[in-house]
C-alpha cells in the first residue's frame, strides 16, 4: 500500500513554491538595486527617509491605538457574549461575526460615507473610528471563543477560596483568557499596520499607512524599495508572531 | 452551639422546571465524614453546590452553625471545595494555586509560606512548590487540590467527587490518605460520590440519594444490613430482589415458598420487595434445614468466594456467594436464616396516572392519547385516574411503533423477571415488569392495550 | 440592572457596527446619485443593477462575474488540495509534520500586503503574464490553508480503524476512500470550500497585486478604482445589500445547522 503520507508531497511542492519561494523574493529584491546587483541601499533608504518613517511611525502609532481600543470595547462585549447570564442566543455572536464577511473595503467606504454624511471630518479620529469598526470582530471572536470554552469551575474554585466577583474576573478570568487577546492582537495589529486603500478612504488620502506606500512603490515600478519596506515588515510578524497567540485558531474557528 | 454544623430543611431546587431536589432534610454532624451517594442525576452534586454557594435553593434553608447561609455567596463561606477534576488554575504554580485564598485574606508573606510549606507536607507533595500545575499527574493534582482547600481552614470541606478521575489502584491509596487526612485535620468532611464501595469505605455516614430524594440517611453498616427499599438494596452491594407477600408478622412468601423472618408492621397479605444478600443463602445437606431447593446453573471463582447461579424448580433465579463451589447441574439444598430476610414496603404497586380524559375512549398520558374502554360516567375532560399493572406495559424495539417514547432508566431483576424504569421525560416514569432483557438506555415505545387501562372518576376538589 | 446594563452595551455596539451597512442599504431604494440625500422610495438602483442600465454598468456586472469566477476556482481548487494536503500531513509524523503545519500558518499570519507583493515578485521574476491565472494561482495560496485547517478536526475525529475496517471488508484502497473516508470529510470539506470562497470574494489586496494591466477586475477593484475616481456608483449600494443579506441568510443556515448537529450529536 502506498504510504498516505505522500499525499501531503503535492502541497508541499506548491507551499514551497507559491509561499517560501516568494519571501525569499521579496529578501532578494530588497537587497538588489534596479540592475540586479547586491546593494544595502534600500534598507538604508528606508532608515533615512524622514517621510517612510514618519508614515511607519504613524502606521504603528495607529496600529496601537486600534488593538487597544478593540481590546478596550472588545473585551466587555467578548465577556457579556460568553456569559450565559447574559447571553443564551447563539445568533447575537452571528451578528458579531457576520461584518467581518462584508468585503472590507465596502464596509469602509460605506462607514466613510456616514460620516461624511452625518458632516465628520475625516482625519485622524474617523480613522480610529472606522478601524475600530473593521477590526473589533476580529477581536471579540477569539476572546469570545476562550472564554466561552472556558471551565467554569475556574472561577468558582477562586470564588470558593475567598475571591469577590471582581477579583475572580482579574485573578482568574483575565489570565487565563489572555491566549484568546493575543490572537486578537495578532488579528488586529498587523493588518493595521499593512492596510492600504482603508486609511485613504477614511482620511480623504489625509493619512497614509504603511501598506500604502509599500503599494505606490510597487506600483510605481520602484520593486526593490517596496520589497525592502515588505521585508522591514515580515521582520516585525515575525516578532509579534513569538508574542502572539493563534491566528489560525482564532480564524478556523468561524464556521 | 449545637452538634450540627449543617442542617438543611425543606431544601428543593428545580433546573428549567424539572425538579431536581425535592424536600431535603438533612443534618451533618460536626467533624463526621458525610457521603452523598447515588447515581448521575440524583441532585447529589446540585446539594453539594447548594452547601458551598454556587447555587441557590429554590425553597428551604441551608443553616450553618445554627446561620441561615442561604444568601452568603460562597467567598464568604467557611468552607472549601475540592472540584471534580480540580479546577486547579492553570495559569499559577504549585505555590500559587496554595496561597490563592491566602492572599486573598491579607495573610502576611511568611504566614503563607508557613501554612503552604505545612499543607505541603501533609499531602506529601512537599518538593513541588514550584512545579506548573500541568505537569503534575493526576493524583498530584488531587492532592494539590486539597491542600489548597484546606490552607485556609475551613469549618468543613465540601468533595465533589474527588477521585473520580484516578484509576483503580490510585484510587484506593487516595481513600486510606482522605481518611487518615480527615482524622488528622479533624473537620468536616462532606463527600459527593456514586461509587458505594467508596462510600462504605470512607464515611461515618451515608446519605443514599436517588430521583432527587434521600432514600435512607445511614451508618455504612445500616445501610448495607437494612436498605429501606429496592433501590438502596440494589445500589449497596450485591442482592437478591424478590416480590414478595407478607403473610403475617414475622412471616413472609417468596420464591413460592413461606419464610420466617422478623420483621412486623407491614400488614398481613400485603405486597412487598424482600432482599437477600447473596452471601446470605445457606447451602445444606440436612433435609430438616432445608427450606427450598434449586439446581446450580453457573459457577464462578471470584478470588475469595464462588458466585453461582440458582433455579429454583419454580424458576426464580437467584444468586448464592459461598466459599465452597457446587457443580453445575447439580440439585442443592438451600435455607435462610429470618435475620438475614429484609423485608421493605413497596414504592408502588402499579402505575398510577392522574389525569384527564383527552377524548371520548382517549385518555392522556404524559401528554400523548391513549385509547382506553369507555366507562359510563366519565367522558371528555372529567378528572381520572388511570391505572396500569406493571406487566401490562409493552416495549417496543423501535421507538416510533408506541405511542410514548422512552429511555430504559433503571433495571431490577426480581428472579424471573425484570421491573424496569422508563423514564418518558423529566420526571416522568413508567415501571414494566417484563420477562425480556433490555439494557440501561435502551430507547423504546411504550404502548398499552385498551383494555389494561382501569379508570376511575376523580373528584376535582379532593 | 447588570443585566440591562450588559444588553445595553451588546446593543449599542452592534447598532454602531451595522449603522454603515444599513445606511447604505436604506439609500439603495432611492435614486439619488449622492449618499445621504434622499429623493423618494425607488427601485431604480436595483433595476440598473440587474439590467447593467447605468453608466459603466458592464464593467460592474463583469467585475462582479470574475469576482465569482475567481471565488468558484479558487476555493474548488483549494478544497481538493487542501483535503488531499489535510489527509497527508495528518499521517505525517514529527518534524516534517511541523515544518509543513509552519508553512501552512504562512499566508494565515502574513498580511494580505506581503501574500500579494510576494507573489507578484514572484510572477514576474518567473515572467508570467499577469491576469487570470495569476489572480486564481494567487487566491489558492491564501485559501488553501483554511481548507487544510478545517478538514484536519474531521480527520482527528475519524475513528482511524474505519479506513482500515473498510479493507478488511474488501474495498479496494480507492473504494475505502471514496465511500467511507471522503463521508466523513464531506463537513470539514464544505466548511473548507465556504471559507475559502468567502476569503476569496472578500480579497482585495492580493487580487490588486496580481492582476497586472489588463483591466482584469474584481468587485474589490472595482470599488478601489471607483472611490479614488471620487464618486461610488450609486448601484454599489443595492449590490452591497443583497451581498450582505445572502451572506446573513448563509451564516444563519450554516450555524443553525450545526448547532442541530451537535444537538443530534449530544442526544
Amino acid at each position: 500500500m502506498r504510504k498516505r503520507s505522500n499525499w501531503s508531497i503535492p502541497y508541499f511542492i506548491f507551499l514551497v513554491f507559491f509561499v517560501v519561494l516568494p519571501l525569499v523574493l521579496v529578501a532578494f529584491y530588497a537587497f538588489r538595486d534596479r540592475e540586479g546587483s547586491f546593494t544595502l541601499d534600500n534598507i538604508a533608504k528606508f532608515f533615512s527617509d524622514k517621510d517612510t518613517l514618519s508614515t511607519f511611525a504613524v502606521s504603528l502609532e495607529v496600529a496601537i491605538e486600534n488593538t487597544l481600543l478593540c481590546i478596550l470595547i472588545g473585551y466587555p462585549a467578548a465577556w457579556i457574549l460568553a456569559n450565559k447570564k447574559y447571553n443564551r442566543s447563539a445568533v447575537t455572536i452571528i451578528l458579531f461575526i457576520l461584518p467581518m464577511w462584508i468585503n472590507a473595503l465596502m464596509r469602509t467606504l460605506a462607514t466613510a460615507q456616514l460620516f461624511t454624511t452625518l458632516g465628520m471630518n475625516l482625519g485622524k479620529g474617523t480613522l480610529l473610528f472606522g478601524m475600530v469598526y473593521d477590526y473589533l470582530p476580529f477581536m471579540i471572536y477569539p476572546i469570545y471563543n476562550i472564554l466561552s470554552r472556558m471551565d467554569n469551575s475556574y472561577a468558582e474554585a477562586a470564588s470558593d477560596l475567598g475571591a469577590t466577583p471582581w477579583k475572580v474576573f482579574w485573578k482568574v478570568t483575565v489570565p487565563l483568557s489572555m491566549p484568546g487577546v493575543m490572537s486578537g492582537v495578532l488579528m488586529v495589529f498587523m493588518p493595521t499596520v499593512s492596510t492600504f486603500a482603508i486609511s485613504e478612504f477614511l482620511t480623504n488620502n489625509k493619512i497614509k499607512l504603511f501598506g500604502t506606500i509599500i503599494q505606490e512603490n510597487i506600483n510605481n515600478s520602484m520593486w526593490n524599495y517596496g520589497a525592502a519596506l515588505a521585508l522591514v515588515m515580515l521582520v516585525i510578524i515575525g516578532i509579534t508572531s513569538l508574542f502572539g497567540g493563534d491566528k489560525e485558531e482564532a480564524e478556523g474557528a468561524l464556521i | 452551639m449545637t452538634d450540627h454544623i449543617i442542617e438543611i430543611s425543606h431544601l428543593s431546587k428545580s433546573f428549567g422546571g424539572k425538579k431536581v431536589l425535592e424536600d431535603i432534610n438533612l443534618y451533618v454532624r460536626r467533624g463526621e465524614f458525610i457521603t452523598l451517594l447515588g447515581p448521575s442525576g440524583c441532585g447529589k452534586t446540585t446539594l453539594l453546590r447548594q452547601i458551598a454557594g454556587f447555587l441557590q435553593p429554590d425553597e428551604g434553608t441551608i443553616e450553618m452553625d445554627g446561620k441561615d447561609i442561604s444568601g452568603i455567596p460562597p467567598h464568604k463561606r467557611e468552607l472549601n471545595t475540592v472540584f471534580q477534576r480540580y479546577a486547579l488554575f492553570p495559569h499559577l504554580d504549585v505555590y500559587d494555586n496554595i496561597a490563592f485564598g491566602l492572599k486573598l485574606k491579607k495573610v502576611p508573606q511568611d504566614e503563607i509560606d508557613k501554612r503552604v510549606r505545612r499543607v505541603l507536607k501533609l499531602v506529601a507533595m512537599s518538593d513541588y512548590e514550584d512545579r506548573d500545575v500541568d505537569t503534575l499527574s493526576g493524583g498530584q493534582q488531587q492532592r494539590i487540590a486539597i491542600a489548597r482547600a484546606i490552607v485556609n481552614q475551613p469549618k468543613i470541606l465540601l468533595l465533589d467527587e474527588p477521585l473520580a478521575a484516578l484509576d483503580l489502584k490510585m484510587r484506593k491509596d487516595m481513600q486510606i490518605e482522605l481518611k487518615e487526612m480527615h482524622r488528622k485535620l479533624g473537620i468536616t468532611f462532606i463527600y459527593v460520590t456514586h461509587d458505594q464501595e467508596e462510600a462504605l469505605t470512607l464515611s461515618d455516614t451515608i446519605v443514599v440519594m436517588n430521583e432527587g430524594r434521600i432514600q435512607q440517611i445511614g451508618t455504612p453498616v445500616d445501610i448495607y444490613n437494612e436498605p429501606v427499599n429496592a433501590f438502596v438494596a440494589d445500589f449497596i452491594g450485591e442482592s437478591n430482589i424478590l416480590d414478595g407477600t407478607m403473610i403475617r408478622d414475622k412471616e413472609v412468601s417468596f420464591i413460592g415458598h413461606d419464610f420466617k423472618c422478623v420483621d412486623t408492621g407491614f400488614g398481613e397479605n400485603n405486597p412487598v420487595d424482600v432482599v437477600i444478600r447473596p452471601e446470605d443463602i445457606y447451602f445444606t445437606d440436612s433435609d430438616n434445614k432445608a427450606q427450598f431447593t434449586a439446581t446450580v446453573k453457573s459457577c464462578i471463582f471470584k478470588g475469595v468466594h464462588y458466585e453461582m447461579f440458582v433455579e429454583t424448580e419454580l424458576g426464580y433465579e437467584l444468586m448464592i456467594q459461598d466459599y465452597d463451589a457446587y457443580p453445575v447441574g447439580e440439585t442443592v439444598k438451600l435455607y435462610i436464616k429470618p435475620s438475614d430476610i429484609q423485608v421493605m414496603q413497596k414504592l408502588r404497586t402499579a402505575n398510577v396516572f392522574e389525569t384527564e380524559m383527552s377524548g371520548d375512549g382517549t385518555v392522556s398520558i404524559f401528554g400523548e392519547d391513549f385509547e382506553c374502554k369507555p366507562e359510563l360516567g366519565i367522558s371528555q375532560g372529567d378528572a381520572v385516574t388511570a391505572e396500569v399493572a406493571f406487566d401490562k406495559v409493552e416495549l417496543l424495539d423501535h421507538m416510533e411503533e408506541g405511542t410514548l417514547e422512552g429511555e430504559v432508566h433503571f433495571i431490577l431483576y426480581k428472579g424471573n423477571h425484570y421491573h424496569l424504569t422508563v423514564k418518558i421525560g423529566e420526571g416522568q416514569f413508567i415501571y414494566v415488569d417484563t420477562q425480556d432483557i433490555w439494557d440501561k438506555g435502551d430507547l423504546v415505545g411504550v404502548s398499552i392495550a385498551p383494555k389494561d387501562i382501569k379508570l376511575t372518576k376523580r373528584d376535582e376538589k379532593a | 440592572m447588570k443585566k440591562i446594563l450588559a444588553k445595553a452595551y451588546i446593543w449599542v455596539l452592534l447598532i454602531v457596527l451595522y449603522a454603515p451597512i444599513v445606511f447604505i442599504a436604506v439609500f439603495s431604494f432611492t435614486e439619488s446619485r449622492v449618499l445621504g440625500s434622499w429623493q423618494g422610495f425607488s427601485f431604480k438602483l436595483y433595476e440598473n443593477l440587474f439590467t447593467g442600465g447605468m453608466q459603466g454598468g458592464i464593467s460592474l456586472i463583469s467585475a462582479v462575474n470574475n469576482t465569482l469566477l475567481i471565488a468558484g476556482i479558487s476555493a474548488a481548487v483549494a478544497t481538493l488540495l487542501g483535503t488531499v494536503a489535510a489527509i497527508g500531513i495528518f499521517n505525517l509524523k514529527g518534524g516534517k509534520r511541523k515544518a509543513i503545519t509552519f508553512l501552512n500558518n504562512i499566508p494565515m499570519i502574513n498580511p494580505d500586503v506581503i501574500t500579494g507583493v510576494s507573489l507578484f515578485l514572484l510572477f514576474v521574476f518567473l515572467g508570467f503574464s499577469q491576469g487570470y491565472t495569476t489572480v486564481i494561482l494567487a487566491h489558492i495560496t491564501f485559501c488553501t490553508p483554511y481548507v487544510v485547517l478545517s478538514v484536519m478536526p474531521k480527520l482527528t475525529q475519524m475513528n482511524p480503524n474505519i479506513y482500515e475496517a473498510a479493507l478488511d471488508l474488501g474495498a479496494t484502497p480507492a473504494q475505502a476512500l471514496r465511500k467511507v473516508m471522503i463521508p466523513e470529510l464531506r463537513p470539514g470539506m464544505i466548511s473548507g470550500f465556504i471559507l475559502a470562497f468567502t476569503m476569496s470574494l472578500d480579497d482585495f489586496a492580493v487580487t490588486f497585486f496580481t492582476r497586472g494591466s489588463q483591466g482584469l477586475e474584481t468587485l474589490s477593484t472595482y470599488i478601489y478604482t471607483d472611490a479614488r475616481k471620487g464618486g461610488l456608483t450609486p448601484e454599489l449600494r443595492p449590490l452591497m445589500t443583497i451581498i450582505f443579506l445572502v451572506i446573513l441568510v448563509l451564516l444563519l443556515v450554516i450555524n443553525l445547522r450545526k448547532d442541530n448537529l451537535n444537538r443530534k450529536a449530544v442526544k
